[in-house]
């Protein structure tokens, strides 16, 4: 008898337990779905926008933004793309034009053309005929340079990719794994773009017979091997060149201890690709009204003109004004590499297949 | 002899009582197991292989057979393989230290010895690169840089699996009766030869159960790998995180993970195997009663010895940790812990350690109530052999990637009444998961060592089976159930595999907020995690120490 | 009848421990089951008790079937072979277990403590542990826990197994003392046939899971059923016999047996005080081979000239031949019996 009564009670509030506790919990997420007045963004952790002009927007549309940040640009969407029968939000921000082919084909977006569309420049519009995703920022993945280095050792610092392989930048170069990074993988399609299909591998040869080394990710790069970042100063970095982005001097600048009259790092600007992130609303979203008016709010000058000094990133609004000191210490780069996302998309995987044999290995 | 229908019948009851009230107890755990691990994991996987719902096993021939894929796997076992021997040699020499000599101190130096253990990988990553990195301590004082090559990723092991030797072997040392040695030596064997006739023998079955846990931990390590690996080296845990995060191949992540499943489930099976011999048959004796203080020269030395190792490879690292939290004046970045930069976090990073030890507690709870559960089913006498493989099954999250189930989760768990995605109790079971096995390694020695009679005795004096449990049992099994449940904080504290999947970015736990603080530019958001680090170490540290004081010499280790 | 079992079997192991044994305790008896080990007595026990189901048979206590029946509710008092005190607890917390499980107040346990630990002779050592006691100390303790919540039956698994021979001899006499002003009803099993006879009402000695004979201790000494109780009951003087009439044609030679014995081929049994010792040419020559000292008479095993098996004799002190030296045997009926 008693232990009849054991077996009942462990059940019972085996069972009991656990809609009390997701009760706790998926309060939020119920209650998100029913009041449309909440919009979710889904991005990457990167995302970060200014306090006041989220409020801004809350107060002109009425609506209240969640966001919801979902790990590093790859992560994101590629959990996205595993929900998206029941995603998580309305939005998905951070997209960008090597994952984008990926997100299109497999349905993660629904068609929505954005109030301002039309107001953006014309080199990063994509998709015209579905519209189903909008760009909303920019930035341009390059080398950067210590200047301090190349002064010292009265150098002129490379400015295009075969500059890079010629012996008098030997082992002086960082770069991340196109595996795993997203500046890697750009630099990888920026040589790709330059010469060609066939070519590339050549090229790489000649980096990695150059001394080029090749690290996980950007934190490690930036903060530990280069020599021109104050972390990597102190870290003893000894590489003078590495990949990052066009913005990352500006950063240099906005961040230091004590802020210096020019950039310490300088950007070669026959190096760089240009990396677009896209916005879009969700297939199957809930509250689609609320997602759209998220979209066109990405669009408006205010949060265009707030980006730069949050995301260091550009915005790609005609007539929106990039921030001075952005345009003093990192001009945008002036004719950066691009490719199509389908060529992107078709030859991605392969490429980094030879790619890591051929650098890595 | 004919006996009536209703007798025989009524006989029968009595046994099918016993064995409801053992499904009973396991009814929660398997529960908790099918609904937050084996679902998930099962889910990512068939999303992996099948395609329009039609099974693509001929896939995972395409997988093993990849040269990549197979000097992965090559890889994976031979790290681990050398990383279970290179601990085995330094951390055995320490397990004597402790089962046979007493020295002051002894309490505060296992406790230092375990951190490691409960450390995240970022912290470890992270102390072990400002050791052996670019600009580290190495590096500044004769310029050796050991990042690039494997020896960071070995010695990082030891770092981690130093006490899984020391406590798994040094805890039975300790309760050997060193009067069966003596007994030997009477009878003619030399001190070195009784040492390998009579202690080895009987040490065998608690260093092999040591072994096979590093192994299992080495083979799966991730963090490691990753921080200190840099691109060239991978395992089969990195390659599955990249396949499923990145590369976002499902097929291949699924096919791996399928072999991890089945090489971790055939090292828990042995590992099952030597923990039974080893619980067998042995005169065990209060450990108290083993240690002394050292006489001799020999035995001095092997004493600072073994304080000289575990200084260098276990205190230094954190050590240079705790000097780069302190970098800034007047503890600045200490200070800079408490306001919110409104940046990386919406809140201050303080408030991390709040968030973590507020989901350790819930984690703690949960791992207490199912591993307590399944300790207490796994205990009993006529257990069989269904409810013995639930233990080595209890072990198996173990031995999982952590993205394949925070992935699984999303995928799993995505519809009412268990749209857990966004819930905050999400973390705390991913947590439990990996504390529960430690709960039930630690409590059932204990709850097995209870003598049955003693239950029978109280049973015939007329207590139900409740109040069994609560007069004999429990009373027996309390100090035990303390320290499993300081063992269940502490590595729920430190866990970061898992939380970094699903915690909600909003609310980040203190490994997750080191790891934001490290991602992003500065200085300042440098020497902050520096500083979150050092915070959960003492923490960690604190818990640690308080365990030691309430362990008895029964509790269990691995 | 307080406690009846009917045809009880167990089996473990697809062995029977306990095969279809029938056994009857009435009110106020002491009942000692007296077994080699192995033979089921631990088994009977715990299946009165509860703690092992039946395969088949019954269980009555007081007329009730016990049959689903927990351990908890059966209201029989076990002591254990290995005495299990609850080591959490003081001498007064054991001793009031079993009245806590019952719900009796904290004022009436008190009291009820003091006066059972009189009883076995440890009067005022309720606050003392339990691991500072002596082999013999520990057993009171359990007595008393056992007796506390007033068992109408009560049990004891081999009472006195643990204690020294002088230790053992002092409490037989005090348990059935204790037993007899009590009332209690008892079944207690050993091995010790000692140790079951001084204790014992009746004894019941069993054989592979089954009942080879049950009767008061002077008829099972004198009358043992076969010629196993007997051995076990230490008779060595067993050999196989052809009984006629008034007398048996054994390996030493023609012996009378007593009136009314059972006819045909038998095992017979000669009880040591039955072989007395005269001159080597009055009776059976036999040569002594070994002498031991039993305390009040001394063994003498004797080799018979003839052939025929060894047997043995008691002897005064002082009569006893020294080994070596020639005697004769002659054989009195009366301590002869013919089992089976």
């Amino acid at each position: 008898m008693h232990n009849k009564t054991l077996v009942a009670v462990a059940t019972g509030l085996g069972l009991l337990a656990l809609p009390v506790l997701t009760g706790c919990g998926s309060g939020d997420a119920k209650g998100s779905a029913a009041d449309s007045r909440t919009v979710t963004l889904v991005s990457h952790d990167s995302w970060l926008v200014s306090k006041s002009v989220m409020k801004d927007f809350e107060k002109k549309s009425g609506y209240k933004v969640k966001v919801l940040k979902s790990g590093d640009a790859g992560q994101a969407v590629n959990k996205a793309l595993l929900t998206k029968d029941n995603p998580q939000g309305d939005v998905f921000f951070g997209v960008d034009n090597t994952l984008l082919s990926r997100a299109l084909d497999n349905g993660l977006f629904q068609s929505y053309e954005p109030k301002g569309s039309g107001l953006v420049l014309p080199q990063y519009r994509v998709d015209q005929d579905k519209h189903r995703v909008t760009p909303v920022d920019t930035g341009d993945i390059c080398v950067n340079y210590d200047k301090a280095y190349f002064s010292e050792h009265k150098l002129t610092p490379p400015q295009s990719f075969a500059d890079l392989a010629k012996p008098a930048y030997r082992n002086l170069l960082v770069t991340e794994n196109a595996a795993t990074s997203s500046p890697g993988l750009g630099f990888l399609l920026g040589s790709a773009a330059k010469f060609g299909n066939d070519n590339w591998q050549d090229y790489w040869k000649k980096l990695k017979a150059n001394g080029v080394k090749v690290v996980d990710g950007w934190e490690q790069a930036y903060y530990q091997e280069f020599s021109g970042s104050s972390e990597g100063r102190k870290a003893g970095g000894d590489r003078p060149l590495v990949v990052s982005y066009a913005s990352s001097p500006p950063a240099e600048v906005i961040y230091a201890k004590k802020r210096p009259s020019t950039a310490p790092t300088g950007v070669s600007q026959g190096t760089c690709f240009r990396q677009t992130e896209y916005a879009g609303l969700l297939s199957n979203a809930k509250n689609t009204k609320g997602g759209k008016a998220f979209l066109d709010f990405l669009l408006t000058k205010e949060f265009q003109e707030d980006m730069p000094l949050n995301m260091f990133v550009y915005p790609v609004r005609e007539g929106a004004a990039v921030p001075p000191d952005f345009v003093k210490y990192g001009p945008q780069a002036k004719d950066p590499e691009t490719m199509a996302p389908g060529t992107i998309a078709a030859n991605r995987d392969s490429w980094v297949k030879s790619w890591t044999s051929l650098v890595l290995r | 002899m004919d006996v009536a229908r209703t007798e025989v019948a009524a006989a029968r009851k009595g046994t099918a009582r016993g064995s409801a009230a053992r499904l009973g107890l396991m009814a929660l755990p398997v529960a908790f197991f099918a609904v937050f691990f084996a679902w998930p994991v099962a889910a990512i996987v068939a999303r992996g292989l099948k395609a329009d719902g039609v099974w693509q096993f001929g896939r995972m021939a395409d997988v093993v057979t990849q040269p990549d894929i197979r000097h992965v796997l090559w890889f994976t076992t031979w790290q681990a393989l050398a990383s279970t021997a290179l601990t085995l040699l330094l951390a055995l020499p320490a397990a004597h230290v402790f089962a046979r000599l007493d020295f002051p101190g002894k309490q505060l130096l296992r406790a230092v010895v375990t951190v490691p253990f409960v450390l995240p990988t970022v912290v470890v990553g992270t102390a072990f690169l400002a050791l052996v990195g670019r600009g580290g301590l190495l590096d500044d004082l004769w310029g050796v840089r050991l990042d690039t090559t494997v020896w960071a990723i070995l010695l990082a092991h030891v770092f981690f699996n130093y006490a899984v030797v020391v406590r798994t072997v040094g805890g039975l040392w300790a309760q050997l009766d060193p009067r069966q040695e003596q007994a030997a030596r009477m009878l003619g064997a030399s001190p070195l030869t009784a040492w390998r006739k009579v202690t080895l023998p009987a040490l065998a079955p608690a260093v092999a159960a040591a072994a096979l846990m590093v192994f299992l931990f080495t083979f799966t390590s991730f963090g490691v790998v990753q921080i200190l690996g840099g691109p060239t080296f991978s395992t089969l845990e990195v390659e599955i995180y990249r396949q499923t995060s990145e590369v976002f191949d499902l097929s291949t992540a699924a096919v791996l993970t399928l072999l991890q499943f089945v090489a971790v489930g055939a090292i828990l099976a042995v590992h099952a195997w030597t923990v039974r011999r080893r619980e067998s048959a042995l005169r065990l004796v209060d450990p108290k009663v083993t240690a002394r203080r050292p006489r001799g020269a020999g035995q001095w030395a092997l004493l600072a010895g073994v304080l000289l190792t575990v200084v260098l490879l276990l205190v230094l690292p954190l050590a240079v940790l705790v000097q780069r939290s302190l970098d800034a004046p007047g503890l600045g970045y200490y200070r800079a812990l408490t306001d919110a930069d409104g940046g990386t976090f919406l809140v201050a990073p303080l408030h991390a350690v709040w968030t973590s030890l507020e989901y350790a507690v819930a984690a703690t709870a949960i791992a207490l109530l199912i591993g307590g559960l399944a300790a207490a089913a796994l205990a009993r006498r006529d257990a069989g052999r269904l409810v013995r493989g639930f233990d080595a099954l209890l072990m198996l999250p173990l031995g999982v990637s952590a993205v394949t189930v925070g992935f699984g989760f999303l995928i799993a768990l995505d519809r009412p009444p268990l749209d857990l995605r966004q819930s905050w109790i999400l973390v705390p079971l991913a947590q439990a998961l990996v504390g529960a096995p430690f709960v039930v390694r630690t409590m059932l020695p204990v709850l097995r060592a209870v003598d049955g009679r003693l239950r029978e005795a109280a049973a015939v004096l007329g207590a139900s089976p409740w109040r069994v449990w609560r007069e004999v049992d429990l009373p027996l099994v309390r100090r035990a159930l303390l320290v499993a449940a300081g063992f269940a904080f502490a590595v729920s504290l430190g866990e970061f595999g898992a939380t970094v999947f699903i915690a909600r970015p909003d609310n980040p736990t203190l490994p997750v907020a080191v790891a934001r603080l490290l991602s992003r530019p500065g200085e300042l958001n440098y020497g902050q995690a520096m500083a979150l680090s050092t915070i959960l170490m003492v923490v960690c540290a604190a818990a640690l120490l308080v365990l030691e004081r309430l362990r008895t010499d029964r509790t269990g280790e691995f | 009848m307080l406690l009846s079992l009917e045809a009880a079997t167990v089996r473990l192991g697809g062995r029977p421990v306990l095969d279809a044994v029938g056994l009857d305790v009435a009110e106020h008896e002491v009942v000692c089951v007296l077994g080699p080990s192995g033979s089921g007595k631990s088994t009977l026990l715990r299946a009165v008790a509860g703690l092992q189901p039946l395969d088949s048979g019954r269980v009555l206590l007081g007329g009730r079937d016990q049959a689903g029946v927990p351990a908890h509710k059966r209201g029989v008092g076990l002591m254990f072979q290995d005495h299990q005190l609850f080591p959490q607890r003081d001498v007064g917390g054991n001793v009031a277990f079993g009245l806590r499980m019952h719900g009796v107040g904290k004022g009436q346990r008190d009291t009820e403590v003091g006066e059972l630990l009189e009883l076995v002779g440890l009067p005022g050592a309720a606050r003392r542990a339990v691991a500072g006691l002596s082999g013999g100390e520990q057993q009171r303790v359990a007595l008393a826990r056992a007796l506390a919540p007033r068992p109408r039956l009560l049990m004891l698994d081999e009472p006195l197994g643990q204690l020294d021979r002088s230790l053992r001899d002092r409490l037989v006499v005090e348990l059935r003392e204790l037993f007899r002003r009590l009332g209690t009803t008892v079944l207690a099993v050993t091995h010790d046939q000692g140790e079951a006879f001084a204790l014992a009402d009746r004894v019941v000695v069993m054989r592979d899971g089954r009942i080879a004979q049950s009767g008061s201790p002077l008829e099972v000494w004198q009358r043992p059923a076969d010629e196993f109780v007997a051995r076990f009951l230490g008779f060595e003087n067993v050999v196989p016999a052809t009984v006629s009439d008034g007398a048996a044609d054994t390996p030493w030679g023609k012996l009378p047996v007593p009136d009314g014995s059972p006819q045909g081929d038998r095992p017979l049994l000669v009880r040591p005080a039955g072989v007395r010792l005269v001159a080597a040419d009055e009776g059976l020559p036999c040569a002594v081979t070994a002498r031991t000292f039993k305390g009040t008479h001394v063994a003498v095993r004797l080799l018979p000239r003839d052939g025929g098996p060894p047997l043995e004799a008691a002897c005064a002190l002082r009569a006893a031949p020294e080994p070596g030296a020639e005697v004769g045997l002659a054989f009195d009926a009366a301590e002869i019996v013919v089992l089976g």
